[in-house]
């Protein structure tokens, strides 16, 4: 998701269901209190830092971590204009606090849309610093010398002249008194110490020895572990149930019902579940027991055929296609994918009179304290939301879903009680990524240049669930994306969009409806690069002349995969460029074909320019892991529908990519000073052309219809 | 119920569960071992590997009646302070990023190592059949090559 200006964090709230959440409550003490403190107090100049007398220093991340490298990229924002000691940098997770609002998420605390640095970039910077001007104040007075000459290096204020040294920690009283100062200078970028380098991460000792805190790993007193049973049709509720067999279960302790189901509460996961498959539940299925993959074939089918929501238009291309020299049809087909994070779905919630905690795996945490306070009846900061590491969130962890059966169990039983979901039950009640069918049309004149490009997005919205205001005449503007931003230059552009809601739920998942824009737009202009033969980077690159950042990453891929030069026999590149979350990249794949018509990539080439760059190391990871999680959607991922019902339920017929399977990636970043943008989620829309595009080139086989599966 | 009993890490453990209840659950939820973790629970993910008497084993399907007189090691045993060579090779690669899995590889990897100090990629590829949705497997093949020359 992206930022959308003309939405109020009010209204989304209330949209997502937890309007009570009050805006307005406070700071955490230490963050207010600049002056005045204790001398043991730490120096907390404002509410992401806390510097100790002991040298600690120690960062508050607000936002979650679920791989894509926030513990140790937001901390290296603050401690570069800090001038602080590296190795003396800790991280604590940050609780639901206003201060620790996303100003990219529609000012709710929250983690997606690959804002987490963004948003973070002169914030935090402006934070280190102004903590950097403190102590240098702190320090000159006590010396009784001018402030400008004294320097700071890490983690310490030095007396230039005398070459005098007082460390941060010796500085931490003295400090806490100094008035904040007003607009504080950042370094120039090319003072950078900490900023653009190979920083180790954070969170890679404690997730060596087992030691990390996952959801799932909550404690506490007394804690019951509950397992829910859940209507196997979308939509559908309880009609009655049968506990008695349940509570025949050793450990099993209460059996309730919430909102989604029913759920049974034990000692412990194993006895829980066993009282589940002991439970009898009669389901009212509701509409959504009719549907079924093929009829929502046949409904975006028949829906393709009206006129959608305009969302781009330029010239004329219906007036434009009869006149052209060679005209392209074709459709394109994707289904709904899974997110099926490798820590399964799962909360902690300790609803009391007075209070409620929550323990939890969560991107959201505005969301999570305005339910706690909804279903707890308390006021918002009476929710203490404490955010663990997420064993992945790809969007799937923006839900509250998960959250909200803990709340309900715990309030039930009177009892803290952890919810969790069997993986099971993560594939078959997710928020998916939309199924959706693409038409697309295309006029080329003598030469193969196109002159008409119309492109019709059949999908259901995600928006129309979270935030059905968002959607206004029929267009969802986020469901369109990439398909509206197609940067070939093109005269005559019509692009529309009928939303189409199918029954199933959908949701965000990493790159939302880039995934499938990125998909149909580079997959149907590598069919005009054929049909003008002309070689696919060529002809992109010809029409990219007024897209310097998609030029500049297209031009770096081809050539660092070697485009145009000799591959063994059996073998092929595609390649694909595509810009979202403000980043461009493109990626090269190269493969071939099993015996057994399996296909197979070896190699994938990536260029990224997001502007610039904190941290090189993790910008490589996140793409590595981009196109892995776009590689096993295009190669395998499908949630098929039948009768309301997911058909797939775990790894065995929801195939992940494994380490044999794995092609080398290389990654390559482009130098880059202009307009930042996101990493996590910008390299999974590329790869499923590019591997298409490359499959087309060594088969001559066309793939309109994901999952690739098995070529013929 | 019934009381069974073996080695965890080291220490002599008895346990009163039902003799169906996977050594995972045991582990996580009677023992608060929880670097060992859930993912699938049909032995597909691999999250769940330990050591059973010095061989990599899924654990959520392993009834813990099975393990009784037998040595286990988890992720928490596996050595003090970080310094097995494939946890020093897993940090120095910076392999996790969500990190959930990474228990289960390091353990699968471990077990390689100690039976096959040096791997090759063909050997790598066998052996580890973990499931990483970050999607780390490079980083994964570069420490287990780096764990072998001794991290």
């Amino acid at each position: 998701m992206s930022a959308a200006p003309e939405i109020t964090r009010r209204e989304f709230l209330e949209a997502a269901g937890v309007a009570s959440l009050v805006i307005g409550f406070h700071l955490p003490a230490a963050g207010r209190r600049a002056g005045g403190a204790a001398a043991a107090a730490p120096f907390a100049p404002n509410a992401w830092l806390r510097i100790g007398a002991d040298e600690s220093v120690l960062v508050v991340v607000d936002r979650s971590e679920m791989g894509q490298g926030v513990t140790t990229s937001l901390p290296m924002l603050l401690a570069e204009e800090l001038e602080a000691d590296w190795s003396r940098v800790r991280i604590e997770s940050a609780p639901a606090d206003k201060s620790y609002v996303n100003p990219m998420l529609f000012g709710m605390q929250g983690t997606g849309g690959s804002t987490s640095v963004r948003a973070a970039y002169t914030p935090l910077r402006k934070a280190g610093a102004t903590a950097r001007e403190m102590l240098l104040t702190a320090a000159a007075e006590t010396w009784a010398v001018d402030k400008a000459a004294c320097r700071a290096e890490k983690g310490a204020v030095i007396h230039t002249p005398s070459n005098r040294r007082l460390t941060y920690g010796q500085l931490v009283a003295k400090a806490a008194t100094v008035p904040l100062p007003g607009d504080v200078p950042l370094k120039d970028p090319k003072d950078w110490k900490i900023l653009g380098t190979r920083v180790k991460r954070l969170d890679s000792p404690p997730k060596v020895d087992g030691s990390a805190q996952f959801g799932i790993d909550a404690k506490a007193p007394g804690l019951l572990v509950a397992v829910v049973a859940r209507s196997p049709v979308f939509g559908g509720t309880v009609k009655s149930f049968d506990a008695a067999q349940a509570k025949t279960v050793p450990g099993v302790k209460h059996v309730v019902q919430i909102s989604t189901g029913i759920a049974v509460v034990a000692d412990g996961y194993w006895s829980a579940k066993k009282g589940r498959d002991a439970l009898t539940v009669t389901w009212d299925e509701g509409p959504t027991g009719s549907v079924s993959s093929t009829t929502i074939t046949q409904l975006f089918g028949k829906n393709a055929d009206q006129a959608g929501a305009v969302a781009r238009h330029d010239g004329d291309a219906q007036g434009a296609m009869p006149g052209s020299a060679a005209k392209l049809d074709a459709t394109y087909e994707l289904p709904f994918l899974a997110h099926a994070t490798m820590e399964p779905m799962n909360c902690t919630a300790h609803v009391r009179p007075d209070g409620v905690d929550i323990w939890a795996p969560t991107q959201f945490q505005s969301g999570a304290q305005g339910l706690g306070a909804g279903i707890g009846g308390v006021p918002p900061e009476r929710v203490k939301v404490r955010t663990t590491y997420l064993g992945g969130g790809f969007g799937r962890r923006f839900e509250l879903d998960f959250i909200k059966e803990a709340l309900e169990t715990s309030k039930a039983t009177g009892a803290p009680v952890k919810v969790i979901w069997s993986r099971e039950d993560d594939i078959r009640n997710a928020q998916y990524r939309p199924a959706c069918y693409h038409r697309f049309q295309a006029g080329l004149d003598g030469t193969g240049q196109p002159v008409a490009w119309t492109h019709r997005i059949v999908a259901p919205s995600i928006m129309a669930r979270v935030f059905p205001n968002f959607v206004k005449n029929g267009l969802d503007t986020e469901a369109v994306e990439g398909g509206v931003g197609m940067p070939y230059a093109v005269p005559n552009v019509h692009v529309d969009y009928v939303l189409t809601d199918t029954g199933i739920p959908v949701g965000f998942w990493r790159s939302v409806n880039n995934s499938f824009n990125a998909f149909v737009v580079e997959s149907f202009i590598d069919e005009l690069a054929h049909a003008a033969k002309k070689d696919p980077y060529e002809y992109r690159r010809d029409l990219l002349g007024k897209a310097p950042r998609h030029l500049g990453v297209l031009n770096l891929a081809a050539s660092k995969s070697g485009w145009g030069t000799p591959l063994p026999a059996g073998r092929a590149r595609g390649i694909a460029v595509y810009k979202s979350f403000e980043s461009f990249v493109a990626e090269v794949a190269e493969v071939s074909v099993g015996s057994d018509g399996a296909p197979r990539v070896h190699r994938v080439v990536c260029a990224v320019d997001c502007g610039p760059v904190v941290n090189p190391d993790i910008v490589e990871a996140q793409m590595q892991s981009a196109i892995v999680y776009g590689l096993t959607a295009a190669l395998w991922g499908e949630i098929s529908i039948d009768k309301g019902r997911v058909q797939q339920s775990n790894f065995h017929d929801y195939r992940m990519l494994r380490l044999a399977e794995m092609p080398v990636v290389e990654v390559h970043i482009v130098p880059s000073t202009d307009a930042q943008g996101g990493v996590g989620e910008p390299g999974t829309p590329p790869i499923a052309p590019a591997v298409c595009n490359a499959l087309f080139a060594l088969t001559g086989k066309r793939i309109r219809k994901l999952p690739i599966g098995k070529l013929a | 119920m019934a009381a069974i009993t073996f080695t965890v890490n080291g220490k002599r453990e008895t346990v009163n569960v039902t003799p169906d209840t996977p050594l995972l659950w045991v582990l996580r939820d009677t023992l608060g071992l929880t670097g060992t973790k859930f993912g699938c629970g049909i032995a597909q993910c691999g999250a769940c590997t330990v050591h059973l008497d010095g061989v990599a084993t899924r654990t959520c399907v392993l009834p813990v009646s099975a393990v009784a007189g037998k040595r286990v090691t988890t992720i928490e045993g596996l050595s003090k302070n970080r310094s097995h060579a494939v946890q020093r090779a897993w940090i120095e690669e910076d392999v996790p990023q969500c990190g959930y899995c990474q228990s289960g590889q390091i353990m699968a990897a471990a077990a390689l190592l100690a039976k096959n100090p040096h791997p090759t990629d063909a050997d790598i590829d066998t052996a580890m059949t973990n499931i990483c949705r970050c999607g780390t497997y490079q980083r994964i093949r570069a420490a287990i090559h780096r764990a072998a020359q001794g991290a």
